[in-house]
């Protein structure tokens, strides 16, 4: 168990040194669009991703980087990809969203709730043609509220395929508080639809980790489908320089820029009664408050925190560990740039 | 009277005028509370609403809140993601009038931001205005100006059917800073200036549906375009005009309904026409235009300029993907 959870946190670690130096190039530019991070959600990908044999197919969201550098992808693959390069996963032609690996069953989609259906595809290919063999499909809280996502999980229920749906909640659908945007309990309405439904803490990998393997083994030998609820967070937000995030670390800049406009159309002519524009302002304003307040990035959510707080190896063993992990990050950003310049 | 605004803050202040006047007018989809702030806090939670990333259930929801008496804004992230939501527009919201016998309509506009040029990768820049198009029914606006896009949207708020409303992004702020920028002064995109910010008039009027725009007169040619592709059309066109050559430019500002008449009078009296089109080669705008020249026996020389392929993330090869000044030029050239 020891050498697991070490094990565990190379892995959560390894990620994040990676999307620390994506973050840096996110920012001087070389990447271009939207950068949707796994900053904080490592343990739940910790936790499951090792536990995918050969031949096991993950359906992912947004956020692939780091599930398929936790499959044993080259994060040189991966880096090019992010900068566009020919030599990347994809040809440079996917990008971060749209990362696919056919040789370990790796799919990734933009699309919220795509990863449900597409498990429920694996799934089936693995119940004919693999015995023994299984999907997971992660998606976030926020495409709970997706039909598709429904669908597939009454679906694989249905069918009685070997696929275990894994919920990364963060509280958050983009900008929206999540409790307001969705009716009832996420478990709750998983069992309804016949799912084995179990909730962990997502900031734990050695949790996450014992809760799917035995929900994972049972799945393997015919089980019905499985949903693992698990709470994490965004450190980042939804994606790289999200303005709620922005606003937690500026508050003075953002708040200027979010309140832009505001004052004019609370006296503009037509529309409600004024006082009750005040209490829209309020109300809008108040989301933004609880925003500022809750989301500061802490140590107490971190799992990576968290995970080495844990280890029981002497401190010289996980900083050697951490120190090897650097380097080889280092070494490949370096080369993958210089590649870039050339 | 004149002032000026930019491309996005003209809809919503467009939308904000027509909301004023008609209580009916209502606004709802992802974020809208805080993305629509400034509507937020002038007519409150009961009229713009934030929605769950359900899209089928609020674009569905529209067209029933559309056919009981309220006129709906539903607000989509972009137009990649009508994908899940496609049922509503091609089997409900396009047939309710036809099914009814003309009885029953639904007023109602989707707003959905379109198109790329931001490096976002193939399922967040697509245009797909086109399949959108294909659909009896539907009315789709593209405009090109903060100008035209407030009082094309007045024109869809007056409008009794559903409208679906396609803000490039490149063009508007919030959408290019929210999803391209994210608060860096690192990235650059080839943004077309006179899009994203321009003279509006004071109060809105609506600009008719259906008919296009001509941006630029001249003989030799016409290129015909609409969203960012007017700018591209545009900077082509000066550049011929630095050759000696003088290039109309239409602005088609809406797919459907087509403005036909245009198109075939600058094609008869130019004698060569291209089409510029930042969505899908196959089967889209560019084989429609083609077509109804076709029909009309009308005799010119003709090329389209429009995207090929999946669109690639790579920006270098996302630039050479869409339909770049650079293309249109090579079309011009090729008909000498």
């Amino acid at each position: 168990m020891a050498d697991e959870l070490l094990e565990m946190y190379a892995l959560m670690y390894r990620s994040r040194c990676f999307e620390e130096a994506v973050q840096v190039l996110w920012s001087d530019g070389l990447i271009s669009g939207e950068m949707h991070m796994n900053l904080g959600e490592e343990a739940v990908y910790a936790g499951i991703v090792p536990l995918l044999k050969d031949g096991d197919a993950m359906a992912l969201d947004h956020r692939g980087t780091a599930p398929l550098l936790m499959r044993g992808l080259d994060p040189g693959d991966l880096l090019r990809e992010f900068l566009g390069l020919p030599g990347g996963l994809c040809r440079g032609r996917g990008g971060h969203m749209h990362l696919f690996d056919p040789d370990t069953l790796s799919a990734s989609s933009g699309i919220v709730g795509a990863s449900g259906p597409l498990g429920v595809g694996f799934a089936l290919a693995a119940k004919r043609l693999r015995s023994g063999l299984m999907a997971a499909a992660f998606f976030g809280e926020g495409a709970v509220n997706q039909g598709m996502l429904m669908e597939a999980m009454n679906l694989a229920v249905v069918w009685k395929l070997p696929l275990l749906f894994i919920c990364k909640d963060d509280g958050y659908s983009i900008t929206a508080d999540s409790s307001s945007m969705s009716g009832g309990e996420i478990p709750a309405r998983a069992e309804s639809l016949g799912l084995r439904c179990l909730s962990v803490d997502g900031l734990d990998a050695g949790t996450v980790r014992s809760s799917a393997e035995t929900m994972m083994d049972e799945l393997r030998s015919g089980a019905p489908p499985g949903f693992l609820h698990a709470a994490c967070v965004h450190l980042e937000g939804h994606f790289l320089g999200f303005p709620l995030k922005e606003l937690q670390r500026h508050p003075l800049r953002q708040m200027n820029a979010l309140s832009g406009g505001i004052a004019k159309a609370v006296f503009a002519r037509g529309g409600i009664p004024t006082r009750e524009r005040l209490a829209a302002v309020t109300a809008l304003m108040s989301d933004v408050f609880h925003n500022l307040a809750e989301g500061r990035r802490s140590d107490r959510d971190d799992p990576l925190v968290r995970g080495r707080s844990e280890l029981k190896h002497p401190p010289r063993k996980v900083e050697e560990t951490e120190a090897v992990i650097r380097a080889e990050i280092a070494r490949t950003v370096t080369a993958v740039l210089e590649e870039a310049a050339a | 009277m004149s002032r000026r605004l930019r491309y996005s803050a003209a809809v919503d202040d467009a939308i904000a005028s027509a909301m004023a006047l008609d209580p009916t007018i209502i606004i709802f989809g992802e974020d809208v509370p805080l993305l629509r702030k400034e509507l937020f806090a002038r007519f409150g939670g009961g009229r713009v609403m934030g929605a769950p990333i359900s899209e089928s259930a609020f674009l569905g929801a529209a067209v029933g809140a559309a056919m009981a008496g309220l006129r709906p804004i539903a607000e989509v992230y972009m137009a990649d993601f009508l994908g899940v939501c496609f049922d509503s527009l091609l089997n409900h919201a396009a047939k309710t009038e036809a099914f009814s016998g003309g009885r029953w309509k639904v007023p109602m506009v989707v707003r959905a931001p379109c198109g790329g040029g931001y490096g976002d990768g193939g399922q967040h820049e697509q245009c797909l205005w086109g399949i959108l198009a294909h659909i009896p029914g539907l009315v789709v606006v593209v405009p090109s100006t903060p100008g035209e896009a407030g009082g094309l949207m007045t024109a869809a708020l007056h409008y009794d059917g559903p409208v679906i409303f396609m803000e490039h992004k490149l063009l508007s702020e919030t959408s290019l800073e929210f999803l391209g920028a994210g608060g860096r002064k690192t990235v650059e995109y080839d943004v077309p200036r006179e899009g994203t910010e321009g003279e509006v008039p004071n109060r809105w009027s609506a600009i008719p549906l259906g008919k296009a725009r001509t941006v630029r007169e001249g003989s030799d040619g016409v290129l015909v375009s609409l969203g960012v592709g007017v700018h591209r059309c545009i900077e082509a066109a000066e550049r011929m005009a630095g050759e000696g050559q003088n290039w109309s430019v239409l602005d088609l500002r809406t797919v459907a309904p087509l403005d036909i008449e245009s198109v075939a009078q600058s094609a008869l009296r130019t004698g060569r026409l291209i089409v510029v089109d930042e969505d899908y080669l196959r089967f889209g705008l560019t084989g429609e235009i083609a077509a109804v020249i076709a029909e009309r026996q009308i005799v010119c020389r003709f090329a389209r300029v429009a995207t090929e392929t999946t669109i690639p993330y790579a920006r270098t090869l996302e630039d050479a993907a869409l339909p770049n000044t650079e293309r249109i030029l090579k079309a011009i050239r090729n008909m000498e």
